[in-house]
């Protein structure tokens, strides 16, 4: 049963860096959209993500209650060390969800509505940065448990480089994903045009980051190089991954928008996966050189069966409705208000 | 103010501030699902109305608690880091459930929201039932968690350490009923008062009187309905307290000294270095009645407790005065409603019994959080009830105390964008609803 809870972990977080990241992104690109296209995007995102924005951040619930039923260890050693960029990434989550539904269900449409814009695409910005620079964090082995001072213990465990390097790349995959699944949902030529064209810049700038966490992992002697390529199964998903955006650029012109999220979606799943395989089934990189272990620091076995049977159950009524729910407005666009 | 009384302080600003919005987000689809079958039933146009306008509250509502309720899941491993880890296999169990049940809501809300004219119509009504069912799922499997804390079961504590546990025998630990039942009933009284207050308010103000007539109806019937029974469900708790946390019990009631005959003391000012209660109503043998069934059993006081193992009495024991103060005022404008309804119908265009109601706008949602600082204060100083002490469990982190700054102007400042933004919905209705439109106005 251990292995079904680390299966519906993994794939928790795959979804919420797919679904939710789609949904930062729309926030994001709204950003770096020009003023006089601003209304436009905005509207055409809100018909995209209108109905499902509120499950894609489910999969950070499901995520992390499996972290504290199954491995408390794990989420109170982060809990503890990543405390202040919890508190920042929690802070974007409060700002966002209230800003993007307020935006939407104020009743007086006036000069509130730029407030609330304001905060919804700055959040959306933070939001990935922080979780990105936790996710780098946890495999630096910055974080120490016996640290006795201040900085070493909740300071120094994530404010380096890598980790924000990490946390630059999270935003600019999530950026993209927003950008590629737009261009689907809009019928217009040149609305479309111009979203492959974010999809485009995002594209490179998510590599450009890519590259820049190389970089400083060589600076910081945090050894990447070597997980990625040490091994045949990270070879073979960074080389999968890289031949998926290759493909990617040679069908922007065409109408095949459902294969161009597939290969994003793509992208993003090979990311993880090379992330995770080679300390698998660490997920935590501690400073003394030990590790927190999906399998060492598991509950009792009855928590674990439980556990792994209630998220079984869940599955079930979760996974057919999410799927009509998605197909539902896919079909329709949801009219406008 | 020192790290540890951050830590309680942001813990007790974080829920209290959900409470409001897991009520609402709970209760309203009741409300939305009524007044939409009535739509359904009788094509009248004000109740479609009723149900957008509605419906838009409940969003904005359910965001909010959903962020908050997030920010909770959080905050129980940044403030209580020792706590999660020993609890979190155990009474994680209703954690897990949840987050099936809270997803069922957000999917269920998504299909709401966007469906009109969109789905079959009984479908599209269903998904709103589907809304309010998997919130009330959330909030007893949420409690049970809570009422846990309060009556640890499920596994055995020996020489510090959790052995056997048993999640499910957690869940079902044995106050997970009462506590549930009562958190249940209170999200209904305080979430239909509020709501009847403010219909009330728009009647007196004489805007779109159908319209706030309608929807005060509803609002009013279920919150008074649920004002009549949550008497009923306090005497579950309260004899269950009795039993279960004596020391809890003690303190609600400022019962210093244990004895037969014990005395149901009412207001006053207690103080715990004499054990006298100045000022107060004492009504002989009440005390034991109410928790014991019988007007000479022997009910447990604060001398019976070690010091360093009691709650601060004077908080307790006036939060549950605020609490059965306000249950019964309501219950009492209840009876006067239903009156109304049956056999005074004239009472109901009385301005004096709406001006009550108005008055009442606030007082649930008052009682919901005098009755939690009862339940989490009463528990003092265990954080796990006789097992982990709440000051062992919190975070080593220091500096929590711009942390509580910083989510208490976060929290604050939400409230009030919260209350400008329904102030602004219902100023509104009329230029919304009032007029009969030819393309109808979708949420």
């Amino acid at each position: 049963m251990i292995y079904v809870v680390i299966i519906f972990l993994w794939t928790a977080i795959l979804l919420y860096l797919i679904l939710g990241g789609a949904d930062f992104g729309a926030g994001i690109l709204e950003l770096f959209t020009s003023d006089a296209n601003k209304k436009k995007t905005r509207k055409t995102m809100y018909r995209a993500i209108g109905p499902i924005w509120e499950a894609n951040h489910m999969w950070l619930i499901i995520a992390i209650v499996i972290l504290f039923v199954g491995f408390p260890k794990i989420y109170t050693t982060m809990s503890i060390h990543m405390h202040i960029p919890l508190v920042l990434m929690l802070l974007g989550i409060i700002a966002r969800g209230t800003a993007f539904t307020f935006r939407h269900y104020d009743a007086v449409k006036d000069d509130m509505q730029e407030v609330y814009n304001t905060i919804f695409v700055y959040s959306s910005f933070i939001t990935p940065l922080f979780l990105g620079i936790i996710a780098g964090s946890t495999v630096t082995g910055k974080i120490d448990p016996s640290a006795t001072n201040f900085l070493d213990a909740y300071i120094f465990s994530w404010l380096n480089g890598f980790s924000f390097a990490v946390g630059l790349f999270t935003v600019t995959i999530c950026g993209f994903l927003a950008a590629v699944f737009i261009i689907g949902q809009t019928p217009e030529k040149s609305e479309r045009e111009r979203f492959i064209k974010k999809a485009k810049a995002f594209n490179v700038m998510a590599v450009v980051a890519g590259l820049l966490v190389f970089i400083i992992s060589l600076i910081e002697k945090i050894p990447l190089t070597t997980w990625v390529f040490d091994n045949w199964p990270g070879t073979l998903a960074f080389s999968l991954a890289t031949i998926s955006v290759v493909i990617l650029w040679c069908i922007w012109k065409t109408e095949r928008t459902n294969l161009m999220r597939f290969l994003a979606g793509f992208q993003v799943t090979m990311i993880l996966f090379i992330t995770t395989w080679k300390h698998y089934p660490n997920i935590v990189l501690l400073k003394n050189g030990d590790a927190l272990s999906l399998l060492q620091e598991q509950g009792s076995e009855k928590t674990i069966d439980s556990l792994g049977w209630a998220l079984l159950l869940g599955s079930v009524f979760i996974l057919p409705t999410l799927v009509y729910l998605i197909y539902s407005f896919q079909k329709t666009q949801p009219k406008s208000v | 103010m020192d790290d540890f009384i951050a830590a309680r302080s942001q813990m007790a600003l974080s829920m209290a501030f959900h409470i409001v919005f897991a009520c609402i987000g709970m209760v309203m689809p009741f409300f939305m699902a009524v007044s939409h079958y009535l739509y359904l039933q009788t094509n009248n146009i004000t109740y479609r109305n009723i149900t957008q306008a509605w419906t838009k509250g409940v969003a904005i509502f359910f965001a909010t608690g959903a962020v908050s309720g997030t920010v909770l899941s959080f905050e129980l491993g940044l403030l209580w880091p020792k706590f999660m880890e020993h609890a979190g296999p155990i009474f994680g169990m209703p954690f897990s459930l949840e987050g099936t049940a809270f997803f069922i809501e957000a999917i269920a809300l998504g299909f709401y929201l966007y469906g009109w004219d969109r789905f079959n119509k009984w479908f599209h009504w269903f998904t709103g039932v589907v809304v309010g069912v998997s919130g009330l799922a959330s909030g007893i499997l949420v409690v049970a968690a809570n009422a846990w804390m309060n009556s640890p079961a499920g596994f055995d504590y020996i020489d510090g350490q959790y052995l056997n546990v048993d999640p499910i025998a957690a869940m079902f630990n044995d106050a997970w009923f009462s506590q549930a039942l009562h958190m249940c009933i209170a999200a209904f009284v305080a979430t239909g008062f509020a709501v009847a207050g403010i219909h009330a308010l728009m009647i007196l103000k004489k805007q779109s009187n159908d319209f706030h007539t309608k929807a005060f109806k509803i609002a009013a019937i279920f919150g008074t309905i649920a004002a009549v029974l949550q008497p009923l469900s306090g005497d579950i708790s309260a004899k269950f307290v009795a039993k279960n946390q004596p020391a809890k019990l003690a303190a609600m009631e400022a019962h210093f000294h244990t004895q037969k005959n014990a005395p149901l003391i009412i207001g006053g000012i207690p103080n715990t270095e004499t054990g006298e209660v100045k000022y107060a109503l004492k009504i002989p043998g009440a005390l034991s009645f109410m928790t014991h069934g019988d007007f000479n059993a022997e009910v447990i006081g604060l001398d019976q407790i070690p010091k360093e193992n009691q709650p601060p009495v004077a908080i307790v024991h006036y939060a549950f005065q605020i609490m059965v103060g306000i249950g019964m005022l309501l219950m009492a404008i209840s009876f006067a409603y239903f009156i109304a309804l049956w056999k005074k119908k004239n009472w109901l265009k009385k301005d004096w019994l709406l001006k009550l109601f108005v008055v009442a706008t606030p007082l649930g949602f008052i009682a919901v959080e005098a009755g939690w600082t009862v339940t989490e204060v009463g528990r003092q100083p265990w954080i796990i009830k006789d097992v982990m002490r709440t000051i062992d469990a919190v975070t080593p982190m220091p500096g929590i105390i711009y942390s509580f700054y910083m989510f208490t102007a976060v929290y604050i400042s939400l409230s009030f964008i919260v209350a400008f933004m329904l102030y602004r919905q219902i100023k509104m209705v009329p230029q919304l609803y009032d007029l009969p439109k030819t393309t109808d106005k979708k949420p």
